[in-house]
C-alpha cells in the first residue's frame, strides 16, 4: 500500500478495471460457465407458432417415450403448483408463465422438456403435439382499442386495461387563451437492447425444506423476486435467488427472466432434479421481452414566439400480449418528466395500455425516453417550421430558467440541478454548431440532401419505487398504502488482516461497478483502489438486499456509489477513534491516507491501517467506547426526495436528472436513401463523474444503441402475428460500419441529492438521439413526420415519390410486400408427355403424389378429395417435418383442380391455395399450368423469411419437374438448369 | 472421415491451444459444446448460434471461424486456438488484450474473446491492416455495450504497439 494517491482522490480518475483480466482471458463467469450439480437435466420450451389461438389439447406422450426425457412440464402443471404472477393494474386477467389455455403471442411457452441434455430435449420438443384452434389476431394498437377488436383477455371485455386521465395545472385555460396550436402523431416502433449474451437459469428444489434454489443472470430490480416467490407459493426466504459474478449485458432485458425463473424453478420441482436452462436466439428475439410501442398525439398550445404554454399528451401504450411486473412502467417512468427540459406549467395527460398478441414487454434501456421524447422533440421541431422560427430558439425560450433549481415540474418531478442554458451554449460552441450550417448550406447547394436536428432532454434516474403505484387512481393507492423510494444497500467489511471487502446488490452487466467502488472506498479509507476487493452479484440469501436492488435506472452512481460512500464514511469514523486512541490525539486529528491512520500535521505520528482495522478482531477489549465494531457496517440509504405520489398524481418519478443537449447532420443518399450520420454531438450534465472512462463507455454505448433503434431495428410481426425478425440477420444491429463515434462535452453540476453529486447516465443518449436523427432526417429530407427505423428502402420510397408526384407505383420486379407481410406467391406452367386424362388420374393417385411431392413420406387418401402427407422440407437453414392436409375443391375433370391446404409442424405452419389447369397442347402432352399464394407463419417465418420466396418456387418447380419425370419422361416448361436458376432468382417461371 | 451414425458418440482428437485433447462428440454435436462443457473451455462464448454475432469466433488452423457454425467432428485432427490461448503466461495479457483493458474496449466482455480472436488472427496474416481493413473485419462482431469507438482504438494501438515491436525485434 504505498501508491500515493493521486490529489483529489482517486474517485473521478480513469483507473483500468478490475473486471477486465478475466474477461479478456475467458476467465468470465457468466451463467453458462457455471459449474453445475452432478446430474443437472437440461430444458427446451415448446413455443406457440400462432398469434392468438386456443390449445386444443396438448399431446406429450411421444416427448416421455423419447429415451433421456425426464419429464414435461405443461399448464396443468404450472397451474397445479403455483399461483398465476401478479399484475401491476387492478383488472381481472391473469399472467403466467407459459399459455394456459390459449396462447396468445409467437412464442408464448406451451411446454418445458426436461432432459439429460439440451440436444435430447429440442429432440422431444418436436415431439409434442399441440392442437391449437386460430383465433383472430389484432397486432395494431390502435385496432386493439377499438371495441370491436378481437379480445386477448375475454375476462377484461377490452384490450384496453387501464386509462387514466390527468391534468396539472390549467390545459384548457392555456390552449384556449393560446394564438397558435401544433400537434403530432408519431408511432414509435418495437426494439430491443438484446444482449448478446441470452437468458439463462439454473434452478433447484428442496422437497425437505419446500424451497427454491435459483441461478439466473437476472438484473433486477429486485421487487421482482417478491413476484416470483408469491408465484412459486413459498415465503421470500425459500426462494433464494443469486447471480453469476458476470452477466453479458442486459440494458434492462434482463429483468424478463423472471417468467423463466418460475419455469425452470417448476421443472426442477417435477423432475427432481437440477434443471439448467439457456435460451436461444430465436427464443431471446421472439419471445424474451421488448419495449414498448406507442401511438401518441402530442398537442402543444404555443405562442407566437414558440414559447409552449400548455401541453396535451394521447399516449396509446402496446404492452403486448400480458402485462407483467413491472409494466405498465414504462408508461409512468417519464411520468414527473412530461414537460422534457422545458418550463410548461399546464399538462394534460390522457394514458391508455393496450394488449396486443405480441411478445410482453418489460424494460428497455431508456425505458418510456426514447416514446416520449420522440413526441416531444418531433413537436419542437414542428413548432419552429409552422411558426417560421430557428429550432433552437424555440427549445432555448421554453428550457427551464437558469436559477430555478431545485424546480418542481408541472407533472411533479424534482429537478436537481443544472444550467440549462449554459450547458446549451457550451455544446454549440465546442461541438462546432456553425461550421455544420455552413455544411449545410453548402450541400443543400449541390442539391444534397442534408439536414440538422437538435434535441433537448432530461435524462431521470435512480426510479422512485412508488411512481408506478400513478397507475392506480389517489383512491385506489390510498387503499393499497403509500410505495415510494429507492433503497440502496452497501456492506464494507474488514478481515482479520484488515484487507477490505465491498459487497453491493447492484448487479452489473459490465459497468464496471466493482472498479468505480473500489476508488471510493479507497478514497474514504486512504488506501488504493487494488487493495479494496469488491463484490457485485447478488445472493438474496445471504446479502443486503430490497427491492429497488439491481442495475436499472441508471442508479448505480448516484444511489450504489452513493450508499457505498456512506458506508466508508461510517467505518472509516470508527476507524478514526479507534487509532486516535493508538495516536494518543482527538479523532478528529486522524487522517486516513496512504495505508496508514496518521495525525493530522504529524505523519510519523502513525500506525498502519491494517493494525488499526483488525484491533476489532483481535482485541475488541480495546475499542474506545461508543465504538462498538469496525469488522462490517451496511448501510441502506433512500432518498428523501422520492416521494409517493400525491392525491393530485404529482409523481417525482425519479431522483436525479441529468441534462442532454444534442445535436447532429446526417446526409440522406436520395437515391437508396441511406442515412450518414455526419457529425453527433452529445453534451451531459450528468452530476459529478465518478469514472470518465465508465461515462464515455456509457454515453457511446447508449449511442449506439439509439443509432440502431433509429436506422435499423424494429421487431416485426406480419399481419397474422408471425414474428419475422428471429435471427441477428433479420433483427439488424448496428456493426461498426454504422456507428460515427459521437463527440461528448460534459457540463457538470453536482446533484444536491446524492451522496457523490453524481447523477445516472446509462440512458440519456436512448431517449435523445433516436428524435435527433429522425429530426436530422426530417431537416434534411422536409419530411412533415419520420417514423423509425429509418431504412433505406423505406426513405427511399418516400423521396421517389416525393420526387415525382405525378409518377404512378414506381415500377418494380416484384409487387411490394406489405411491410413485414409473409405472403407467397407465383406461377408457372410444366409440359407432361402423358395425355391430359392420365395427369389428372396421377394428381388424384396418392402413390404418384408420393413419389412427386419434394420430401413427402407418406400421402393417404382421407376420402376422395382429401389428402394427409407427412413431408419432410429444408427451408435456409430449417429442416423439419411437416403434416399436411390436402383438399380438393373445384373439381373439374380434367380440366382444372384447386388445392388448398394446411401444413403444420415443429418449425411452423402453412396455409396456402392453387389452381392447376390442364391443357392438351398436342396429343399425348398436356401443360399443366399453377398459381399459388400461401401464407407461412411460426419459426420458419421468423428464420427463413428471406429464403422462403426462392424455396416455394424450387418446391413447387421440383414437384412438377417430378410429375413430368414420373408421366415417363417430357420436360417441364423451365425444367431446365437455367430456368431454375432464373425461378431461384425470383423471375417466376 | 469414417461413416457416422446419429446418436452415437465418437472421440474427436484435436490440439487446443497447442495441447492434445479429446471429446466424445456425436454427429451433430457442435464445436462450441464440446468446447465449453465437454473441454470447460468457456471463454469461447454463443451469441446467436447462427453465425452472425462474431462471439464464438475461433482459430482453426490459422483461420478465423464461427464456433457455432462448426460441428466437433470437423475439427479432428486440427488445431483449435481460443480466447484461453491468447495470454503469454498466466496472470499477463497479450499487447491485443492488453489494449483492448486500457481503451476500454470492452464493457460485460461477452462479445469480447470473438473479437480478440479475429483481430488476432487478422494481425498475424496481416500486421500492416489498415483502418479500412480492420474495421472490415470487425464489421463481422456484434457488440452490444462499446458502440465501437473504444474497440477501433484499442485495434489500432495493438497493431502499432505490435508493429513497433516487430521493428525493434528486427533492429536488435
Amino acid at each position: 500500500m504505498t501508491a500515493i494517491p493521486p490529489s483529489g482522490g482517486w474517485t473521478g480518475r480513469p483507473v483500468p478495471r478490475v473486471e477486465d483480466a478475466a474477461l479478456l482471458t475467458g476467465r468470465g463467469r457468466y451463467v453458462d460457465d457455471l459449474p453445475i450439480a452432478p446430474g443437472t437435466l437440461h430444458a427446451a420450451v415448446l413455443r406457440s407458432p400462432h398469434a392468438h389461438a386456443m390449445i386444443r389439447r396438448v399431446d406429450t406422450s411421444a416427448a416421455l417415450a423419447l429415451p433421456g426425457v425426464a419429464c414435461v412440464l405443461t399448464a396443468d402443471e404450472v397451474r397445479r403448483l403455483s399461483r398465476a404472477m401478479t399484475v401491476g393494474v387492478k383488472a381481472d386477467v391473469e399472467a403466467w408463465p407459459i399459455a394456459v389455455d390459449r396462447v396468445r403471442y409467437v412464442g408464448e411457452p406451451v411446454a418445458v422438456v426436461v432432459a439429460a441434455d439440451r440436444y435430447v430435449a429440442e429432440d422431444a420438443i418436436d415431439l409434442i403435439e399441440v392442437g391449437y384452434d386460430i383465433l383472430p389476431v389484432v397486432v395494431d394498437p390502435r385496432t386493439a382499442a377499438e371495441p370491436d377488436a378481437p379480445t386477448l383477455h375475454p375476462s377484461l371485455g377490452s384490450n384496453v386495461i387501464n386509462e387514466r386521465l390527468f391534468r396539472y395545472g390549467e390545459p384548457d385555460a392555456a390552449f384556449e387563451a393560446s394564438s397558435r396550436r401544433v400537434a403530432v402523431t408519431v408511432s414509435y416502433p418495437r426494439n430491443s437492447g438484446t444482449p448478446i449474451e441470452t437468458y439463462g437459469v439454473i434452478a433447484s428444489y428442496d422437497p425437505g425444506e419446500d424451497a427454491y434454489d435459483v441461478t439466473a443472470n437476472f438484473q433486477g430490480p429486485f421487487s421482482i423476486h417478491a413476484v416470483v416467490a408469491r408465484a412459486l407459493n413459498v415465503p421470500g426466504n425459500r426462494m433464494r435467488l443469486r447471480t453469476p459474478p458476470d452477466s453479458g449485458g442486459s440494458f434492462g432485458i434482463k429483468q424478463g427472466v423472471f417468467p423463466y425463473m418460475i419455469l425452470m424453478a417448476l421443472a426442477a420441482r417435477l423432475a427432481d432434479r437440477p434443471v439448467k436452462w439457456i435460451e436461444d436466439r430465436l427464443e431471446h428475439l421472439s419471445a424474451s421481452v421488448s419495449a414498448t410501442n406507442r401511438v401518441t398525439t402530442l398537442e402543444a398550445a404555443v405562442e407566437a414566439d414558440g414559447r409552449v404554454t400548455a401541453l396535451r399528451w394521447d399516449q396509446l401504450e402496446d404492452c403486448g400480449a400480458h402485462l407483467r411486473a413491472p409494466e405498465p412502467a414504462t408508461l409512468y417512468r417519464m411520468h414527473g418528466n412530461m414537460t422534457g427540459a422545458y418550463a410548461i406549467r399546464h399538462v394534460a395527460i390522457r394514458n391508455r395500455i393496450v394488449l396486443t398478441n405480441k411478445t410482453p414487454t418489460g424494460l428497455n434501456r431508456g425505458f418510456g425516453g426514447p416514446q416520449m421524447y420522440f413526441a416531444l422533440e418531433r413537436l419542437m421541431q414542428r413548432i419552429a417550421i409552422e411558426l417560421g422560427l430557428d429550432p433552437l430558439d424555440v427549445i432555448r425560450r421554453n428550457l427551464v430558467p437558469a436559477g430555478s433549481f431545485p424546480y418542481r415540474t408541472a407533472t411533479g418531478a424534482l429537478l436537481d440541478s443544472g444550467d440549462y442554458q449554459a450547458a446549451l451554449t457550451r455544446a454549440i460552441d465546442q461541438g462546432g454548431l456553425a461550421g455544420l450550417i455552413e455544411t449545410r448550406r453548402a450541400a443543400r447547394a449541390e442539391g444534397r440532401l442534408y439536414g440538422i436536428g437538435y434535441t433537448a432532454a432530461v435524462e431521470p434516474s435512480v426510479s422512485n419505487m412508488g411512481y408506478i403505484t400513478a397507475v392506480l387512481s389517489p383512491a385506489a393507492r390510498r387503499k393499497a398504502g403509500p410505495k415510494n423510494g429507492a433503497q440502496a444497500t452497501a456492506t464494507i467489511a474488514i478481515d482479520p488482516l484488515g484487507a477490505v471487502s465491498v459487497k453491493v446488490a447492484s448487479v452489473p452487466q459490465g459497468q464496471g461497478h466493482r472498479t468505480v467502488l473500489a476508488q471510493v472506498v479507497a478514497d474514504a479509507l486512504g488506501l488504493e483502489p487494488g487493495a479494496i476487493r469488491v463484490l457485485a452479484d447478488v445472493d438474496t440469501a445471504r446479502d443486503a438486499w430490497s427491492i429497488a436492488s439491481g442495475n436499472y435506472s441508471s442508479r448505480f452512481a448516484p444511489a450504489v456509489a452513493g450508499a457505498t460512500k456512506l458506508a466508508a464514511d461510517r467505518i472509516a469514523e470508527k476507524l478514526k477513534r479507534v487509532a486516535a486512541g493508538q495516536l494518543n490525539v482527538a479523532a478528529g486529528e486522524v487522517d486516513l491516507a496512504n495505508g496508514r491512520a496518521q495525525a493530522r500535521g504529524n505523519p510519523e505520528n502513525a500506525v498502519s491501517f491494517a493494525r488499526v482495522a483488525a484491533a476489532a478482531h483481535w482485541a475488541p477489549g480495546t475499542l474506545p467506547d461508543g465504538v462498538d465494531q469496525t469488522i462490517r457496517e451496511t448501510v441502506f440509504w433512500t432518498p428523501e426526495q422520492l416521494i409517493a405520489p400525491d392525491d393530485e398524481d404529482a409523481v417525482n418519478s425519479s431522483l436525479c436528472h441529468g441534462f442532454i443537449f444534442d445535436f447532429c447532420s446526417v446526409e440522406v443518399d436520395r437515391l437508396t436513401g441511406a442515412v450518414r450520420i455526419d457529425k453527433y454531438v452529445t453534451m451531459h450534465d450528468c452530476g459529478r463523474i465518478l469514472h470518465p472512462g465508465m461515462v464515455a463507455g456509457q454515453v457511446t454505448g447508449g449511442f449506439a444503441h439509439a443509432v440502431g433503434a433509429a436506422l435499423l431495428e424494429e421487431y416485426a410481426y406480419g399481419p397474422d402475428g408471425s414474428f419475422l425478425s428471429g435471427t441477428l440477420a433479420d433483427y439488424l444491429i448496428p456493426t461498426v460500419m454504422e456507428v460515427a463515434e459521437p463527440v461528448i462535452l460534459h457540463y457538470e453540476s453536482p446533484s444536491p441529492f446524492t451522496p457523490l453529486g453524481a447523477k445516472g447516465v446509462g440512458e440519456g443518449n436512448c431517449m435523445s438521439t433516436p428524435v435527433c436523427l429522425a429530426n436530422a432526417v426530417a431537416d434534411a429530407c422536409d419530411f412533415d413526420d419520420v417514423t423509425l427505423p429509418l431504412v433505406p428502402a423505406h426513405l427511399a420510397d418516400r423521396l421517389a415519390a416525393e420526387e415525382k408526384p405525378s409518377r404512378e407505383t414506381p415500377t418494380r420486379t416484384a409487387v411490394p410486400a406489405k411491410p413485414g407481410e409473409r405472403k407467397l406467391t407465383g406461377e408457372g406452367s410444366a409440359l407432361v408427355a402423358a395425355p391430359r386424362q392420365a395427369v389428372w388420374d396421377m394428381l388424384l393417385d396418392p402413390k404418384t403424389l408420393e413419389a412427386v411431392i419434394p420430401g413427402a413420406h407418406g400421402v393417404r387418401k382421407v376420402s376422395s378429395t382429401r389428402f394427409l402427407a407427412d413431408v419432410t422440407l429444408g427451408v435456409g437453414p430449417v429442416k423439419g417435418r411437416y403434416r399436411a392436409e390436402i383438399e380438393l375443391s373445384d373439381l373439374d375433370e380434367p380440366g382444372a383442380v384447386t388445392l388448398s391446404g394446411g401444413t403444420d409442424g415443429a418449425l411452423g405452419f402453412g396455409r396456402g391455395s392453387g389452381r392447376i389447369t390442364l391443357a392438351e397442347t398436342a396429343p399425348d402432352r398436356t401443360t399443366v399450368h399453377y398459381a399459388y399464394e400461401a401464407v407461412i407463419g411460426g419459426k420458419v417465418a421468423s428464420v427463413g423469411g428471406r429464403l422462403l420466396d426462392g424455396a416455394a418456387r424450387v418446391v413447387i418447380g421440383q414437384f412438377f419437374k417430378s410429375l413430368a419425370a414420373h408421366a415417363g419422361g417430357g420436360k417441364g416448361n423451365g425444367s431446365g438448369l437455367l430456368a431454375r436458376l432464373r425461378r431461384l432468382l425470383g423471375r417466376g417461371a | 472421415m469414417p461413416k457416422l451414425t446419429k446418436s452415437e458418440r465418437y472421440p474427436v482428437r484435436f490440439t487446443l491451444n497447442g495441447r492434445p485433447v479429446e471429446a466424445w462428440a456425436e454427429p451433430r454435436t457442435l464445436l462450441t459444446d464440446v468446447l465449453r462443457h465437454g473441454l470447460g473451455s468457456t471463454g469461447t462464448h454463443v451469441g446467436c448460434e447462427h453465425g452472425v454475432c462474431g462471439a464464438c469466433t475461433v482459430e482453426i488452423d490459422g483461420e478465423p471461424a464461427r464456433a457455432c457454425l462448426v460441428l466437433a467432428g470437423q475439427v479432428d485432427g486440427q488445431a483449435v486456438r481460443t480466447v484461453e490461448g491468447l495470454e503469454p503466461e498466466a496472470g499477463r495479457l497479450s499487447v491485443l488484450q492488453d489494449a483492448f483493458r486500457r481503451h476500454h474496449g470492452l464493457q460485460c466482455g461477452f462479445c469480447t474473446p470473438g473479437i480478440l480472436m479475429t483481430l488476432d488472427c487478422l494481425f498475424r496474416a496481416r500486421p500492416d491492416a489498415d483502418e479500412a481493413e480492420i474495421r472490415d473485419h470487425l464489421s463481422g462482431h456484434l457488440c452490444r455495450c462499446t458502440g465501437y469507438a473504444p474497440i477501433m482504438r484499442a485495434a489500432l494501438d495493438a497493431r502499432d504497439r505490435f508493429n513497433q515491436a516487430r521493428r525493434e525485434e528486427t533492429h536488435a
